[in-house]
Parts: structure tokens; sequence; C-alpha cells
């Protein structure tokens, strides 16, 4: 065996047993650094003759190649070994429980949910958002609106009055939301189609009725608008309301002031242990009253009742959510508990739309 | 309003079931609220004999009754009514029979050693009346083993249904069934009234003295004596027909008024002529008189009730209640009869300022038939000559009845116009007339006029609302509304209206949940957050608590977040998004966006955990959450305001006003001021925030929906850092500015990478430190350049703030 081979054994052998990159640098330096062993016979080269130099080169420039390649298979290996053991060594417990983001706590009161998901469906039907104010004058809360001075059917409402200012005007909190209609009558011409969500009082207080509490009010004016396109609209909101693909209702001739003829209306339902449920069974509960709206409160708002026409419906916006999602009572709405609003209440990114459904 | 189906029966010849005519009357618009029929629940419970009662072996207060049931074998049955003997008859109900007055079912028992195969029943058992002190004792002749309920004539339906106010012709028996006839469920068959003919004059004058002004109070008053009656109990029908709809027999002469009341909507009122002094005369009451009326209460009188008086002073609340003195009893040998019409509204103002709600209010105040004034009286006297004997007197009419309705000028073609169905005139013409309109005329238009008992009918509307609902709601047939123009709709919400909805979608993105809260709060609440004025303080609260107009939604968050910490959840953060009313004009509605936290309810975890518990909250969580609610809603902060020192709710230094200069505030944010938290009965860790939504500026209209060209430069950015030292008063945010304005092109971004107070740091001085970025534009910047802008900096850190550089 050559000298040369002789150094190959040894060093491969190092390489093959050097413990860590350390080691493995030791020999390097040793074999190829500026001292080196084999830099050493590489620089025997220059003083060689021309033949010698042909024999012996392949042969040292072979071994310093050897070494190289496995100086680097070493290296690597020694690398991979040195990560496992690392990631051997690095474990956490996922099973720790992390934070509760504010996605997950944060919510979205149901009154809020069930306009946004009322004024998607409107929305694509055309109707606009009229807003009005909460206190009210007497004149847009009940004369305008066919309730005569004086007249019974204003008892039923159980007002909430302020004192009279200097003028002797009386003000009061709106006990329905029509007198939003009123201002909308007055401030635009027809073609008029809006609905008009918001909060209403009504000094009553019991299982079923708070002081506030919120209703929305539909209105179409125009020449043509009649009970027909009314129930139209009243069936595909219910259905889209309700996510079901059928509704059974049921018009009844009713009574309110500003609507001639007047009909409350009735959905089919079930009732199975509580629970209600539309478009099955053969209950019936009523959910909206709606009508022609009167012709003295079109003329009342400036309106030709023989050129104009139209139809206003009204429902309680707690009362529809009540039914669609089960809350038993309708105090609590109001009551702010956050185990209620955390349980009835929408995550924050719920957004009700027609495309992806009201409801997830 | 209650009725029995053979009551209605006088009225309406018909075959159809009960069943049927609940359902008409609801789509006539008569809604049925209740169909009641005893003979259902009644149905197990027969007639039988007890062949003998014998005292029981080992109780002295039972007796055990062998009892005939009329089907097979006798049964005996352990009975403890002091009333059981042999021979009688009474009400067998077998074991399995559900007993209403008890609530049990029955079953075969064996009492104190004997055995007892059923219950003979008292009425209270079959919750048929009161009496439970003994069994039901039946005549002799009741027949062994038929049903109980039929026999005792419990087996006719009662039927209540809800009247609007609008349909006062529907508060009597006849009226119901004229509605039912036209709806084709019969024949209308009430008889005509035949007037009484008197036999002498009435000994009594009537007269009704009013101002000019007020005579609308009193349209007419009719007067009859009948005297030499009998007035004892009235016959069983009468009684019977009283005692299904839950009135209680009184006398004959008073149940022939509540009859009168129930079965014509004519409310009638009798005197004991006996009890009456001179003539009576009708007028308004004069401020204090009294008077003790039949329900036995004494009501004092004032100038707004109207009343019929003799010479002994009041007699009688007109159309409201009678009075006791004059009332007719078992001694009454004359009787007075009035048949009056009194003014709705007064009726309806008398009533409530009274608080008397009866029968006859009800009906004064939503309108009588004024046409049936007279033939009132006379149907009323011909039952009272028929049913208590005696002689009736000549009628005494003062004042007028009204004159009849004006006829609507009316087009078929509006029974298309609004509700879009199309029927024939002869339909309609049917309808109407089988209601008690008069149709005159021909062709497309026709001239209608209501009948005296529909006040309410006053237009084309109503004559739609009639013809409808006669012809069936149900044949409206739905039809698409089509849409205004174009297909896709356009965008309706405004800008308000989005902000309102994102606001709230963004703060319950930041972990907070929202409550909807009253609108109105106590009055000490208001005060301390700016309100309480005297125009926004209800005069009729439903509660004291909730009196006064919210100037601002923290008062009621506040007391949420109290009420879940005493429940256990003090680590809570709500907000609410808002009305609040700082005057009683429209334009004093604002939307308020406001939110608090409490405890340690932080935006990135609450309370206590294994990685650090959460640091109790401080006003910058609420100041986060406004710059966070501001950013989300793409209000541009380039030039918001942030002014230390708040509202009067906030704790003064850890606090601020938010606004685009001084006349632009737009809200605040802040730790809540003890002194509010302790008026409230609250306590903290408790920060805030309130944003006026509508106080936002608007985003500025842009002619097109493309943004403004992206320009990224290719230099890399230099970051230096300064700290400085400054005294703990110099905001840090004004040295941020102050950094950035240094060089406003090249200077990208100033950050406050740490703060500090302490050791090293001499007492009221504090170490800010700035990071500043420098983006090259053009060139990469020498460092000669770079320094001459941190030499800037630090030159105007120490001119403006007497910054030193800390060493």
């Amino acid at each position: 065996m050559s000298e040369i081979d002789n150094l190959g054994v040894s060093l491969l052998d190092d390489i093959a047993s050097a413990a860590d990159e350390a080691a493995l640098e030791q020999i390097r330096i040793a074999a190829l650094g500026k001292a080196g062993s084999i830099s050493a016979l590489l620089k025997t080269l220059g003083a060689m003759t021309p033949d010698e130099r042909k024999e012996k080169g392949p042969l040292i420039n072979g071994l310093r190649d050897r070494v190289q390649a496995a100086l680097l298979a070493r290296k690597e290996a020694l690398g991979e070994a040195a990560l496992e053991a690392r990631l051997a060594s690095e474990r956490i417990d996922v099973t720790l429980p992390v934070r509760e983001g504010p996605e997950a706590r944060g919510r979205i009161h149901p009154i809020s949910q069930v306009i946004d998901e009322i004024t998607a469906i409107f929305g694509d039907m055309g109707f606009a958002v009229a807003e009005g104010p909460d206190v009210e004058t007497d004149d847009l809360n009940f004369t305008r609106l066919n309730f005569p001075v004086g007249h019974p059917a204003r008892e039923m409402h159980d007002t909430f009055f302020f004192a009279p200012d200097s003028q002797g005007e009386r003000k009061l909190l709106r006990t329905h939301t029509s007198p939003v209609q009123v201002r909308t009558m007055l401030a635009q011409q027809p073609p008029i189609r809006v609905i008009c969500p918001g909060r209403t009082y009504r000094n009553d207080s019991d299982q079923t009725h708070t002081p506030m509490f919120h209703q929305v009010e539909g209105l179409v004016i125009d020449k043509s608008a009649h009970m027909g396109h009314l129930k139209w609209i009243l069936e595909e909101f219910c259905k889209s309301f309700f996510e079901i693909d059928d509704v059974k209702m049921r018009f009844r001739p009713s009574f309110f002031p500003f609507t001639e003829p007047s009909m409350e209306v009735d959905i089919q339902c079930s009732r199975k242990g509580g629970e209600i449920r539309f478009g099955e069974g053969d209950d019936w509960l009523e959910i909206l009253g709606c009508g022609m709206v009167h012709p003295n409160v079109l003329r009342n708002c400036g309106l030709d009742p023989d050129v104009y026409q139209g139809f206003a419906w009204g429902m309680g916006i707690d009362r529809i959510a009540m039914l669609k999602y089960g809350m038993p009572d309708l105090r609590p709405f109001f009551e702010a508990d956050v185990r209620w609003l955390q349980h009835y209440g929408f995550r924050p990114l719920d957004l009700p739309t027609l495309t992806g459904g009201l409801s997830s | 309003m209650k009725f029995t189906l053979s009551w209605l029966k006088e009225h309406l010849d018909t075959t159809a079931t009960v069943d049927a005519i609940a359902e008409a009357l609801t789509r006539v618009g008569l809604e049925v609220e209740a169909v009641e029929n005893k003979a259902k629940a009644l149905q197990a419970f027969t007639i039988a004999s007890v062949i003998e009662a014998r005292q029981h072996p080992n109780a002295d207060r039972l007796r055990v009754c062998l009892v005939d049931t009329g089907a097979g074998e006798p049964v005996q049955v352990v009975c403890g009514a002091p009333n059981a003997r042999t021979g009688m008859k009474s009400v067998f109900s077998p074991p399995g029979t559900y007993i209403p007055g008890k609530d049990i079912t029955l079953g075969k028992g064996v009492i104190r050693g004997v055995e007892s195969n059923g219950m003979l029943c008292s009425a209270a058992e079959l919750q048929i009346s009161e009496d439970h002190d003994g069994i039901i004792d039946l005549p002799e002749d009741a027949p062994v083993g038929q049903p109980y309920a039929a026999y005792a004539g419990l087996d006719d339906a009662v039927i209540e249904i809800a009247v609007t106010p609008n349909r006062a012709d529907a508060l009597g028996v006849a009226g119901v069934a004229r509605d039912l006839a036209a709806a084709g469920l019969g024949r209308l068959k009430t008889p005509a009234v035949a007037p009484v003919a008197g036999s002498f004059p009435c000994p009594v004058g009537v007269s009704l003295d009013f101002a000019e002004q007020d005579r609308h109070l009193c349209p007419a008053f009719a007067l009859r004596l009948v005297r030499g009656v009998r007035n004892g109990p009235s016959p069983d029908w009468l009684q019977a027909r009283l005692r299904a709809i839950g009135l209680r027999p009184i006398n004959a002469l008073v149940d022939i008024t509540n009859l009168m009341t129930f079965d014509r909507n004519r409310p009638l009122h009798v005197f004991d002529a006996a009890k009456v002094r001179g003539d009576l005369v009708v007028r308004r009451a004069q401020p204090g008189e009294e008077i003790l009326a039949l329900d036995g209460k004494t009501y004092r009188l004032g100038e707004e009730q109207v009343v019929i008086a003799d010479a002994h002073g009041v007699e009688s609340l007109a159309g409201i209640m009678g009075g006791e003195a004059s009332g007719c009893d078992e001694g009454t040998v004359d009787v007075l009869v009035e048949s009056a019409l009194w003014d709705p509204l007064n009726i309806a103002r008398s009533g409530r300022m009274l608080g008397i709600n009866s029968d006859a209010r009800y009906r004064f105040e939503r309108g009588v038939d004024p046409a049936f004034c007279q033939p009132g009286l006379d149907l009323a006297t011909a039952m009272i000559l028929e049913l208590c004997g005696g002689e009736a007197s000549e009628m005494v009419f003062a004042g007028a009845l009204p004159a009849a309705a004006e006829p609507i000028d009316f087009p078929w073609s509006e029974v298309k116009r609004l509700t879009g169905l199309e029927l024939s005139q002869a339909e309609m013409e049917q309808a109407l007339t089988a209601l008690g309109f008069t149709v005159a005329g021909q062709g497309e238009r026709v001239r209608v006029t209501p009948p005296s008992w529909r006040a309410d009918v006053g237009g084309k509307a109503d004559l739609v609302e009639e013809i409808l609902r006669i012809a069936g709601l149900d044949r409206v047939a739905s039809t698409p509304l089509p849409r205004i123009k174009g297909e896709v709709i356009k965008p309706v919400l405004t800008v308000l209206q989005k902000r309102t909805r994102l606001a709230k979608r963004l703060l319950a993105s930041r972990g907070m949940v929202e409550a909807v809260t009253w609108s109105f709060i106590a009055h000490e609440a208001a005060k301390l957050f700016g309100g309480g004025s005297d125009a926004l303080a209800l005069a009729n609260p439903i509660a004291a608590d909730l009196s006064d107009m919210r100037p601002s939604l923290l008062p009621g968050l506040i007391a949420a977040a109290q009420s879940n910490a005493d429940r256990g959840h003090g680590d809570v953060a709500l907000f609410e998004v808002g009305q609040i009313f700082t005057s009683d004009q429209p334009a004093g509605q604002l939307m308020a966006a406001t939110g608090l936290r409490r405890g340690s309810a932080r935006i990135e975890g609450v309370g206590r955990h294994w990685d650090g518990a959460a640091k109790p909250v401080d006003a910058l969580d609420a100041k986060a959450d406004v710059m966070g609610l501001l950013a989300g809603l793409g209000v541009p902060v380039g030039g918001l305001q942030i002014v230390a020192g708040g509202p009067a709710w906030a704790h003064p230094g850890r606090s601020a006003t938010l606004q685009f200069g001084p006349k632009g505030v737009v809200g605040a944010f802040g730790e809540v001021h003890p002194k509010v938290l302790k008026a409230l009965d609250a306590k903290g860790p408790l920060v805030a925030f309130e944003i006026h939504l509508d106080a936002l500026p608007l985003p500025k209209a842009r002619p097109t929906k493309v943004k403004p060209k992206l320009a990224l430069s290719g230099f890399q950015p230099v970051t230096r850092d300064f700290a400085f030292i400054v005294d703990r008063a110099v905001a840090a945010g004004e040295m941020q500015k102050t950094a950035q304005n240094a060089d406003r092109a090249l200077i990208s971004d100033v950050a406050v990478f740490d703060l500090y107070e302490g050791q090293g740091v001499e007492p009221g001085r504090k170490s800010v430190a700035l990071a500043v970025t420098l983006q090259p534009v053009e060139r990469t910047l020498t460092e000669a350049e770079i320094e001459a802008v941190g030499a800037k900096i630090i030159v105007e850190m120490a001119r403006r703030y007497g910054a030193a550089l800390r060493g």
C-alpha cells in the first residue's frame, strides 16, 4: 500500500468516526488546511517531473476529492443527527389552552342581527331604510295617521308623554314606527318603497310586553300597488326570513286607523314541545298587521288618494326574532346579561346576506 | 264578545257546524278567540240514580251508594257528600274519567275498606259552578244513563270573538248573525220589532239640560214607565243564556237589559220608579256631586261626566252605570226604562276618568245604532210585559235622532284598483246589500248608503273592505311587485346607516358584546351625563328609574356591567350603538357608538391565564377601541386631535376628547370618574369610550372608484433609534409629531418603542424612545444625510421639550 493510500484510509476512518462538527473541522484542517497532510502532498506536485506528476497527480487529487466528499457527507449526517436530537428535545404541550380571541367573545345582539336580515331581504326588493326620531309630535304619531283627537284608538296605545312645552305642545315617545311613514311621504314624491325599523315605546310591562320594543314597518306608494302585491311581498318575506321553502299565510280582515282595508296576518305553524315551526302543522300564529294606506292618511301627507295608492305593514322585530331563534321571553332582550347575549347573540362576522344565507 | 250557538241561531237560520261558523267568523273579521264546548269535556258524566245509600261501616261521614248508571249492573260508589240519599238522581263518572274541577283522573279505589267504582259529582267538580256543598241533585224525571251535559243544556258551544273598535255593530248577536248571513252561512231571521202602544202618558218627564255647544252629549233620550210588574228571577232560558256568557242573573228587569245589551248592542237602563223623585234631567254633573253606583262604589263627579238626575240628585252615570239608589230589585213594581244616545268621546273619556269598565260604556264609546234607540225601548218593553206583566205607558222622547249617513259615490272599479281582485258587480252589490247597505243607481258608478249601525263606514276604501271581507281575502291573488327600474338593486343605505351597522360588527370583532339598553334612564343618572332637562323627562314614566331620555349610552351600559358583575361576571366588555337625546327636536337625537371594558376584559384576553394574567383595563384600552372603530369605519384620522381631559363622566387625568378641531368634537375615551361610579353604585376598573357617529366627517365624494397610484420605493428604509429624557408631562404624541416634522418627505414612520420612568432617570422625568424610519425615494442615503436628519430631530426636541438624549 502506498503512502497516499495509507493516508486516505486513515483520513476516511477519522472522518467516519468524527463525533461532531468541531472534530470534523479539525480533521479538515489537518488534511486540507494550509499545513494539512493532503495540502503537503499537493505541494510536492510542483517539484515533480512531468512523468511523476502524471502518475502521482491523479492519485493525490483523487485523495483530496474523496476526503472532501467524505467530509461533506459526514457534515450533512452530523447536521441531520443534531437537528433530530434538537427536535426530539423540543416539545410543547399542545393541549395547553390559548386565550379566547376577541372574535370568539364578541356578539351581535339578536335585534341588530334581525334588522340586518330584514334589510337584506327588503333591500333586494328595492326598499330603502327610513328613520325618524323617537321623540315625536302628537300630530305625526296620531293625527296624521287618522287617529282622531280623543278617539279611544289612541288609548289602545298606552303612550308615554313629555310635559307640555311653552307653546302647550305635548311631545310623546312614538308608539309605533308609522310616523316615519308620514315623514317619508311628506319629504318624498312617490314611488316610495321604504322599510322603517326602530325603537317604539308603550307604557306597558308584563310577561310579553316591555315599555320599549322594536318595530319594522314597510310602505309602498305608487299609482298601482294593490293588495295582491302586499300579499306577495309578505309571503316572500316570510319564506326568506324564516328560511323555509313554503309558507301558508292567512289574511284576516281587521282594523287599524291608518289602513283601509286592514288585515291581520297569521302564519301556519306547528307547536311541538314548546318549539314553533313554520311551513307545517295546523296552528295559526299572528305575526303582523297590514292594509292599504287609508285615504285620509294619504290626504294628510299631501297625496291625492284617487291618484296614489299603496300599502303598509308592521311587525315586531323582537317578536319575529323570538319566533325564528326561539327565545322564550322578551324581557331579557334589554337586560344585557352577558350569558344571554353570548347564547342568543350572533358572531361578529355572521353577516346576513341573500347570497350566503341569512343565518349560518 | 261571547255568545252561544243556540243564541246565534235565534237570529240565523243555519245548518252550519260550529267549526264552519267559527271559520267564517274569522274570515269576515270577527276573529274567534275561543270556542268552548262543555259537552265535549263532560262526555263521560252521565245521569244516574242512587238505588240505595247506606252508612259506611268504617267512617261516619261516608256513605256507600249502590248506583244505577243505566248501563248494566248497579255500581258501588263510596260518597262523602252530605246530601247523598236513597232514591236521588245525580251525576256519575266511571273510573278513568278526568275530573276538571279537581284536575285528577279518577281511578278505582278502596276507601276505608270498601270498594268504590266511580264517583257521584258536585257541580264544582264539573266546573259548571262554584257549588261544592254536595253532589248534584237532579229532578226525579232526569233520564238515567243519558249524558248530563246535554240534559243540562251545556252542549251549547260558547263562541268568543274579538271585535275590533270599528265594529260596534258586532257587539250584539244580531249583528254577528248579519255578517254570517252575508258570508253565506245561513238566513238572517232577526224578528222585526213591533212598536208598543202605551195605555197612559208617562208620568215622568225628561229634559236635556245642555248648553248649545253641549247638545251632542245626549242627542236623544227615550223613556217609558211600566207599572205593576213582578220582578222575580227571570225564566230559566234567560238565566242560562246570561250564565253561558259569564254574566250573573240578577232579576228579570236587570236580566232583560243585559240581554238587550248583548243581543242587540242596545244598552238600556231601568230605574225603580218608586225611588225616583220628579222628572229626569240629563245634564253635566256639577263638580263635587257624588253617586253610589251599582258596583257598590261611590264616585265623585266633575263637569266631564254626563248624568241623569232627579229631585234627589244624580241617579245614573249616563251610558256608563246606574245608581244604587234607584236600582231595581225584587220589590220593584213600577219601572222606568231608558234608551238613550250618548257622545262616544265623552263616554270614553268619562269612563276612563272614573275607572269604570262596564258593558254599557264599552258599547256607547264605540257607537250604538242611533236608529235602534226607540225600537230598542219597544223591544225591552215588550219583553218586560211578557216576563213581568204590567202595563206600559206611552214613550217620552227628548232630543232628535241624528241625520242618516250621506251616500258614498262608489265606482265598482275601486275594488280592483285597491285589491287587484276582479269581482262581478252582482257579487259586490249582493255583499253590500246583505250587510244592510243601500245601493242606488246602475252601471260603473253607484251611490251606496251605509246602514245606521255602520258609523265606521265613510268612504270608498271602507266599502272595498266590506265587499272584500265578505268575498274572502283569500281570493286576492299574490302578485309579484315589479322592481321600479332595472334588475340589479342599487345600494339603499345612507352613510350613517352603514356606519351604524358596521360599528356594531367592528366592536363585536374586538371581543365586545352588544347590549340593547333602555332609552330612558333615572333622572339622577341622566344629570351625571349632561342630560336631565325638563323637555326630555317623561310625564308618565313606567318606573321612577326609567324617567329621562338618555343623554349617553354609558349610564345604561355601566348599570349593565355592574349587574353582570353582581352575577359573577365582572370581566365584561359591552357596547351599544344607539340613539341618545340632546333635545326634544329631531335634530337633537344623535347616533352614538359606546363601549366599556370592566375588570380585565382586554382585547387580548380576559382574566388569569397560564401565560400570565390579563392586567386590569386602562384608559388606553378604550383608546384602542375607539381608534380601531374609526379605522374600521374608514374615517380619515389625519386631522383627529386627541386632547387631554374628557367630559364630566371621565377621570380628568385619564381621559381625552376626540375632535376634528375645537368645534368638531366627535367623542371621548377614558377611565370612568370614581364619583360617577359611586353615584351609579358601580365599581371599576371601568374604562369607556363614546363616539357620535353622525358627527364624524363624511367620506369625500370621488368621481372614480380607482384608488390613488401606489408608489413603492426600491431603496432600503433606514431606522434610527433615539431615547429622550423629558418631563413627565410632555406628551409622547407631540414628540412623535415633532420628529415626523423634522423631514416630512423622508420620514415615513415614527414609533414610540420604549417608555421608562424609574432608576437611572431622575424623578419627574421620563425616557421616551423613538424609532424613526427614513424612506429614501430617489437614491440610497449617505451616512451624512442620515446624520443630518437625526441632528435636526435632536435640536427640535431640545428646543420644544428641553429633551436630552439619554446617555
